[in-house]
């Protein structure tokens, strides 16, 4: 699934100077392998784009993964100015059993 | 157009400060979701919350109403801000108490 998220994301936005995927799917209840993922993505793409219309741009482009496995798709798109500043994206939270 | 979408829009027009989440803000049942209800309470302010979980309907069809598929949704002032991890970061930064802020105070002055 990572495999394919990535492809997906490098297909779209160009050019990405850095993509970390993570499947913290066992952090979280159910028995679904492919549940919650976690996406850093810094592209000069998201310059003067508001947070909300990043993660709209991304939930686009893996609109099929999400209405499928996906219950949960954390993310942090930054530009390379933002990123080099930042250097670390925030932890993700541990699951409260409400993934019914 | 359907009943729900018609309750959704009410919801937002109605509630300047307004949380879409799983659970309630004293019991949230999503790590998401308590972080996200977390970072709302600590602005002080006022604000709505509808719990998803027991309200099917409108989980079913917010997200394409909202082009965001997920949970939660904070809505200020009729607009969606966004999720978890925007929420988070907004709060960090100090930006989401004056978002609340300016989005409560309009309304009663």
């Amino acid at each position: 699934m990572i495999e394919l998220l990535e492809q997906k994301l490098q297909a779209a936005i160009n050019p990405i100077e850095l993509i970390d995927i993570q499947n913290e799917s066992h952090k979280h209840s159910g028995p679904a392998a492919n549940s919650h993922f976690k996406l850093v993505i810094v592209s000069e793409q998201f310059q003067g784009v508001l947070p909300v219309k990043r993660h709209q741009m991304i939930y686009e482009i893996l609109k099929e993964e999400l209405a499928g496995e996906i219950h949960a798709l954390a993310i942090h798109p930054y530009t390379p100015a933002q990123w080099a500043k930042k250097q670390n994206a925030p932890e993700s939270p541990n699951c409260m059993g409400g993934s019914a | 157009m359907s009943n729900t979408i018609d309750t959704i829009k009410q919801q937002i027009e109605q509630n300047d400060v307004l949380l879409y989440m799983k659970g309630s803000p004293n019991q949230p049942m999503c790590g998401f979701s308590a972080r996200t209800v977390q970072a709302v309470m600590e602005c002080g302010q006022r604000f709505a919350f509808v719990d998803i979980l027991t309200n099917q309907d409108i989980r079913a069809e917010l997200p394409a109403y909202a082009n965001w598929p997920t949970f939660p949704q904070l809505w200020i002032k009729g607009e969606l801000v966004g999720g978890c991890d925007i929420v988070t970061e907004l709060h960090e930064s100090g930006e989401l108490k004056t978002m609340i802020e300016a989005g409560t105070t309009e309304k009663s002055a």
